[in-house]
């Protein structure tokens, strides 16, 4: 694989042919369990490299992966996720709307796997009926703003992911700026009336929108392209809409059911950053966790 | 003239299923709205109606063999 120039668009040219050389005097010869030999570049080094030249960690990676230098933090991710997936993954810039039971294992595993940028959005603070499901709250942490717990914990998990907060509750006239200049959007919203304003967004935007929602046993979770009719095949009319909330008042929301949904909701992120057939498109999964099903329903 | 259904009632819709036999029998030619007055579940409550495994609406008429699924909305977090 030859470089593609990850730093060129950074208007460094120079640094980046410097930065190769340093790239492979730092990365070690490893094994993997099959046998076989490949490039490693350890975590300190992507970080101390990172600081050195004062550019985020996520293009040394880049850079590295474009020599055929695995950053060691995603070996486990290689082979399901190729070397050109992973400098996909690193190029992409992806908005969580919501930081609560969903969103917080979303941005976690979302930081995990390598996905080189995150916008944060949440106006709450954590409170102590969220720590039941919500990955990102503590007791320590009750009050804090959810947005300042994610960036904490991404720095912790990630130091190569740009980060982007936006401690605001999302709107009609904000919702359009957290959701520009993004791939994709993880809907990890509470309430159906602003799952219809991020639909909007995204749609005006030109993005996908992976849908998901928890009640009880229950989630269900779609990909909503701006060209498909989306929510409305889930919840109808947003005009006529009632309430706000849906089946969780009455069931709850426990953490099972959030984080299994959340894991499916950045694997179809994952697979729609890396244009991968098998999504969820105009299709539901449903699953339920008491019976033991999961169904794919065809929404169209 | 009846027909019977397989049915499946998810979340705050399962109370409405305790007492129900399996095959479910309904007149031939119901709707799938019919089915749920039938059930004595508040229109309102459902949010979503799948037949084998496709969305239907209030007017969809129903087969002998059917499968039927009835969401209320989900909308957690």
């Amino acid at each position: 694989m030859t470089g593609s120039g990850s730093f060129l668009r950074w208007g460094v040219v120079d640094l980046e042919s410097d930065i190769i050389k340093e790239i492979r005097q730092l990365s070690v010869v490893k094994k993997r369990p099959d046998g076989t030999f490949y490039s490693s570049l350890s975590v300190n080094r992507v970080a101390c490299l990172a600081d050195s030249v004062g550019i985020a960690g996520r293009l040394v990676e880049i850079t590295a992966l474009e020599n055929d230098i695995i950053p060691e933090r995603y070996i486990r991710n290689m082979q399901t996720i190729s070397i050109d997936d992973q400098i996909s993954l690193l190029n992409a810039k992806v908005c969580i709307v919501g930081l609560g039971g969903l969103g917080g294992a979303v941005t976690e595993l979302l930081a995990r796997i390598g996905v080189g940028s995150l916008t944060l959005v949440d106006g709450d603070t954590f409170e102590d009926s969220n720590l039941n499901r919500q990955m990102l709250s503590t007791e320590h942490l009750l009050s804090t703003p959810k947005t300042d717990a994610a960036a904490a914990r991404i720095k912790k998990i990630n130091s190569s992911v740009e980060i982007f907060s936006c401690p605001e509750f999302m709107n009609h006239e904000n919702a359009g700026q957290f959701v520009n200049g993004t791939d994709a959007v993880v809907d990890c919203l509470d309430n159906i009336k602003t799952r219809f304003i991020l639909e909007d967004a995204a749609r005006n935007t030109g993005i996908p929108m992976i849908f998901a929602a928890v009640a009880g046993h229950i989630g269900q979770i779609s990909t909503i392209f701006p060209e498909d009719t989306g929510l409305e095949l889930i919840y109808g009319n947003p005009e006529k809409l009632t309430t706000a909330k849906g089946a969780e008042t009455l069931l709850g929301t426990p953490p099972y059911t959030a984080a299994i949904m959340a894991s499916l909701e950045v694997c179809e992120v994952t697979k729609v950053l890396l244009k991968r057939k098998e999504i969820l498109r105009n299709r539901l999964l449903a699953l339920d966790l008491d019976q033991n099903t999961l169904e794919i329903l065809h929404l169209e | 003239m009846q027909i019977l259904i397989k049915l499946k009632l998810f979340a705050t819709l399962e109370k409405y299923s305790s007492d129900l036999s399996d095959p479910y029998p309904i007149k031939s030619g119901a709707t799938a709205g019919e089915l749920i007055d039938q059930l004595k579940i508040p229109r309102d409550k459902v949010k979503l109606i799948f037949i084998n495994g496709v969305r239907g609406s209030f007017s969809t008429a129903l087969q002998d063999g059917d499968r039927v699924g009835l969401f209320p909305p989900v909308g957690g977090g």
